[in-house]
C-alpha cells in the first residue's frame, strides 16, 4: 500500500507476462526449426505438476524448476518421436500431446492437490531496486522474471548472431538444403523441440511454484494456447513476443485495477475480460502487418515433416 | 497362454455368478442396492464446489450403507457431453442421478422425459418434472454472517470480492456480504472484481493482489480455487473462504467462510427414493436445514463479534431473521424491498442490482 499504484501494476504485469514469455520463446525456437508443437498447454501442465512435486519433496524451488524442465523436455521428446521419427502429423500430435499432458498431470497430481508450498521470496537487486517507481517493480522480482529477460537476450543472440542459430533457421526454411550441405535435420529439430518443451516446463513450474504456489488440475487455464498465439501474432520475432506478453499481462492487470478501484464504469465485465486478448491481437497484427516481414520471418517448412532419404 | 487361461477362468467365474444370480433372483432383488449416480462439473480436488458435493455423496454412502451403490463422473462439461453421460447412467441402471451444475438443466430435463422410472435431481436449476427435482442452498445466509465479521474486523473499511460472473447467484452473495458488513460498519464498502471464470487460480490471485494493493484488508471470493485465501495469507490480510473450509491454505488469514453441506440432503433424498416417498420439489435450504454452515471463526476474532454472529446464526436457524429483510436499498438509492417486508425467493433468485455498500457498479442488462 505504501507502494504507488503504478509500481504495483507494473509489478503484476511483469509477473503475469513471465510464463507467457518463457513458453512462447521456447515455442519460437521450435517453430523456427520448422516444427509446430501445439502441445504447450499439456507440456506446461506436466511441468507444473513435476515442479510442484519436486519442490514439495526437496523444499528447493529451483530443483522444482529443474524437474519441470525435465518433464517438459520428456513431453517434447515424445512429440519428437511421433512427428520427427515416426512422421506423424504435427498438428494432430500436438493436440494429442495437450490432451495427454492435461490428463496425465491431473492423474499424477492427485496426491499433491491438498498441499501448499511456502511462497518463494523475491530477489532484490541492490541499488537498481531503489530507483523510484520502476525499481521495486522491475528489480524486486521472482528469479524467473529475470530469467525470462536473460532468455530473451539468449534467444536473440542465438537466432541472429550465432552460427548455430543460422543453421537452425536454415533447417526451418529449407530442410532439404540444410540436409544437402550435411546437417542432420532430424537431429536439429529434436534439439529445438526439446528446448521448446523444456521452456514450456519452466513456464509450468513458474505457475505452480512461484505464481500461485499450489497444484490444482487445470491450473494452466489456457496460458499455453496464449503463448502459441503470441508466437504467430508476433511473426516469430522474439522482442515482439515479449512486447505481446507484457501487453497482454498489462491490459489484464489494468482491467482488474479499474474494476477494483470502485470507479463507476459502465462497461460490461465480460468485455473487460476479453480486452487483453483483443488488445494484444490488435496491436501485434498492426505492428506486424507487413506481408514481406511475415514472409521473411515465418519458417517456410513449418509443420511439414521431413524425410531425409526422400 | 496365461491370458487365455485367465480368460477361461474369468468366463467360468461369470457363468457361475450368473447361475448363482439366477438361482437367488428373488432374494437378490430385495437386497439389490439402489444405484445412485453423481455428475460433477469439475474434478473433485481438495476444496470447492464439486468437493463439497462429493463429501455429501460419501456421507450419504456412510449413512445408508449397503442400501446404495454410488458412482460419480467428474469433469463433465456443460454441453452435449453432459446429456450423453446422464443418459448413459440412466440406461445402465442408475435409478437416482444427481447432476450438480446449473448448465446441465436442459439435458437433465430431456433425460428425465426419456426415463420416467429414473429420479433425477438437478442442483441450482429451476426446472422440475414428474421425476425431476431441483435443489440449491441459501448460501447468502453464510455470506451475510461473513460480512458481519468482515465489517467488524476491517481497519481500512475496504472489502474485496473476487467474483466469477455477473449472474444473480453471484450478485446475491455479494449483496448479502455487503449488507452484513454494513449492518455493523456503515463505512464499509465492497469492491468487486469479475474474473469471468469459475476457475483460474492465476487470475483469481491477480485480482486478489489488485484488491489488496487498493486497500482491501478483508477478502472473499465466489470462484472455485483456493488462490484467494492463499494470496491473502501471503500478504497478511484476512479472507473468507467459499464452498469449503480453506484454513489449510490460510491458517491466519481465514477468519471464517461459507460452506455447502449436502450430506444430510443427499441422505434424506436418497432414503425417500428407497422408501418410494420421493416427490418432485424445489428444495432451497440454508442454515436452518443444515445445508449451509459457516466455518468456525478464527481464534483471532474477538468474543463480542463471535457472540453477535452466534446470535444472528441462531435467529436464522429459528427463521426470525432474513439477510434481505427490508429496507433493501440498491446502490442508486432506490428502495427495492420496503421496510417491514422480506424479499421473495423469486426476487432473490433474479437479483440484478447491487445494494448500497457495494462500490463497484453493476451494469444492468
Amino acid at each position: 500500500m505504501e507502494q504507488s499504484l503504478i509500481t504495483s501494476m507494473l509489478f503484476a504485469t511483469l509477473v503475469a507476462g513471465t510464463p507467457l514469455i518463457i513458453v512462447a520463446l521456447g515455442e519460437l525456437i521450435t517453430e523456427k526449426a520448422g516444427v509446430l508443437n501445439l502441445g504447450a498447454e499439456g507440456t506446461m501442465a506436466m511441468g507444473a505438476v513435476a515442479a510442484f512435486a519436486a519442490t514439495h519433496y526437496t523444499g528447493n524451488p529451483y530443483l522444482g524448476v529443474l524437474a519441470g524442465m525435465a518433464a517438459g523436455a520428456l513431453m517434447s521428446l515424445l512429440f519428437g518421436l511421433l512427428t520427427l521419427t515416426l512422421m506423424a502429423n504435427q498438428v494432430a500430435s500436438g493436440l494429442a500431446l495437450t490432451i495427454f499432458g492435461v490428463g496425465l498431470s491431473a492423474f499424477v497430481g492427485k496426491p499433491f492437490e491438498s498441499l501448499t508450498l511456502p511462497a518463494v521470496p523475491a530477489i532484490r537487486i541492490p541499488l537498481l531496486a531503489d530507483i523510484p517507481l520502476l525499481g521495486p517493480a522491475l528489480f524486486n522480482q521472482q528469479s524467473l522474471v529475470y530469467f525470462s529477460w536473460a532468455l530473451l537476450g539468449g534467444v536473440i543472440w542465438f537466432l541472429y548472431k550465432s552460427r548455430a542459430g543460422l543453421i537452425l533457421r536454415a533447417v526451418g526454411e529449407s530442410p532439404s538444403s540444410a540436409h544437402s550441405i550435411g546437417y542432420s535435420v532430424i537431429g536439429i529439430r529434436y534439439l529445438a523441440t526439446t528446448f521448446g518443451g523444456a521452456m514450456a516446463g519452466i513456464g509450468g513450474a513458474f505457475l505452480s511454484v512461484f505464481y500461485t504456489p499450489l497444484w490444482v488440475e487445470g491450473m494452466v487455464s489456457g496460458r499455453g494456447w496464449i503463448a502459441l498465439a503470441l508466437v504467430v501474432f508476433a511473426t516469430w520475432r522474439p522482442l515482439r513476443v515479449m512486447a505481446g506478453a507484457y501487453l497482454f499481462g498489462g491490459v489484464m492487470i489494468s482491467q482488474l485495477f479499474i474494476q477494483g478501484s470502485g470507479l463507476q464504469i459502465e462497461v460490461p465485465s465480460q468485455l473487460l475480460s476479453a480486452l487483453p486478448y483483443l488488445a494484444t491481437i490488435f496491436v501485434l497484427v498492426l505492428i506486424s502487418r507487413n506481408q514481406q516481414t511475415i514472409r521473411l520471418n515465418s519458417p517456410m517448412s513449418l509443420g511439414q515433416p521431413y524425410r531425409p532419404d526422400a | 497362454m496365461s491370458n487365455r487361461r485367465n480368460f477361461i477362468k474369468a468366463a467360468s467365474g461369470v457363468a457361475v455368478a450368473t447361475a448363482l444370480g439366477f438361482g437367488l433372483l428373488g432374494a437378490a432383488q430385495a437386497a439389490d442396492p439402489l444405484k445412485v449416480g453423481f455428475v460433477y462439473i469439475s474434478p473433485i480436488g481438495d476444496a470447492g464446489w464439486t468437493y463439497q458435493h462429493d463429501q455429501g455423496r460419501l456421507q450419504m454412502e456412510k449413512a445408508l450403507g449397503d442400501k446404495v451403490a454410488t458412482k460419480y463422473i467428474e469433469n463433465v462439461p456443460e454441453g452435449a457431453d453432459a446429456e450423453r453421460v446422464i443418459r448413459e447412467l440412466a440406461s445402465s441402471g442408475y435409478n437416482l442421478i444427481y447432476a450438480t451444475s446449473f448448465g446441465y438443466m436442459n439435458y437433465v430435463e430431456r433425460v428425465a422425459k426419456q426415463f420416467p422410472n429414473v429420479t433425477l435431481m438437478h442442483a441450482t436449476g429451476y426446472k422440475t418434472g414428474k421425476n425431476f427435482g431441483n435443489y440449491n442452498a441459501r448460501f447468502y445466509e453464510g455470506r451475510y454472517l461473513n460480512g458481519v465479521v468482515a465489517g467488524k474486523m476491517s481497519k481500512s473499511n475496504v472489502l474485496g470480492y473476487v467474483a466469477a460472473f455477473p449472474i444473480p447467484e453471484v450478485v446475491m452473495g455479494i449483496n448479502a456480504f455487503a449488507r452484513g458488513a454494513r449492518s455493523v460498519n456503515p463505512d464499509a464498502e465492497v469492491r468487486v472484481i469479475w474474473v469471468n471464470s469459475w476457475y483460474d487460480p492465476g487470475k483469481e490471485r491477480e485480482a486478489t493482489l489488485t484488491l489488496i494493493s487498493q486497500g482491501a484488508d478483508m477478502l472473499t471470493h465466489h470462484t472455485d480455487s483456493t488462490a484467494v485465501v492463499q494470496a491473502a495469507e501471503e500478504k497478511g490480510v484476512n479472507a473468507f473462504s467459499y464452498h469449503s473450509d480453506m484454513s489449510k491454505y490460510g491458517a491466519k488469514a481465514q477468519l471464517s467462510g461459507t460452506t455447502h453441506q449436502w450430506g444430510k440432503f443427499y441422505t434424506d433424498t436418497t432414503q425417500s427414493v428407497l422408501d418410494g416417498t420421493w416427490k418432485p420439489a424445489s428444495t432451497w435450504g440454508g442454515i436452518k436445514e443444515g445445508m449451509i454452515e459457516i466455518v468456525p471463526l478464527n481464534s483471532s476474532v474477538p468474543a463480542d463479534v463471535k457472540a453477535l454472529v452466534d446470535k444472528l446464526e441462531g435467529d436464522m436457524r429459528a427463521g426470525t431473521f432474513h439477510p434481505f429483510a427490508g429496507p433493501v436499498v440498491d446502490q442508486d438509492g432506490k428502495t427495492r424491498v420496503a421496510a417491514g417486508e422480506v424479499i421473495s425467493d423469486e426476487d432473490l433468485s433474479h437479483m440484478k442490482y447491487f445494494v448500497e455498500g457495494v462500490a463497484s457498479k453493476l451494469r444492468q442488462n
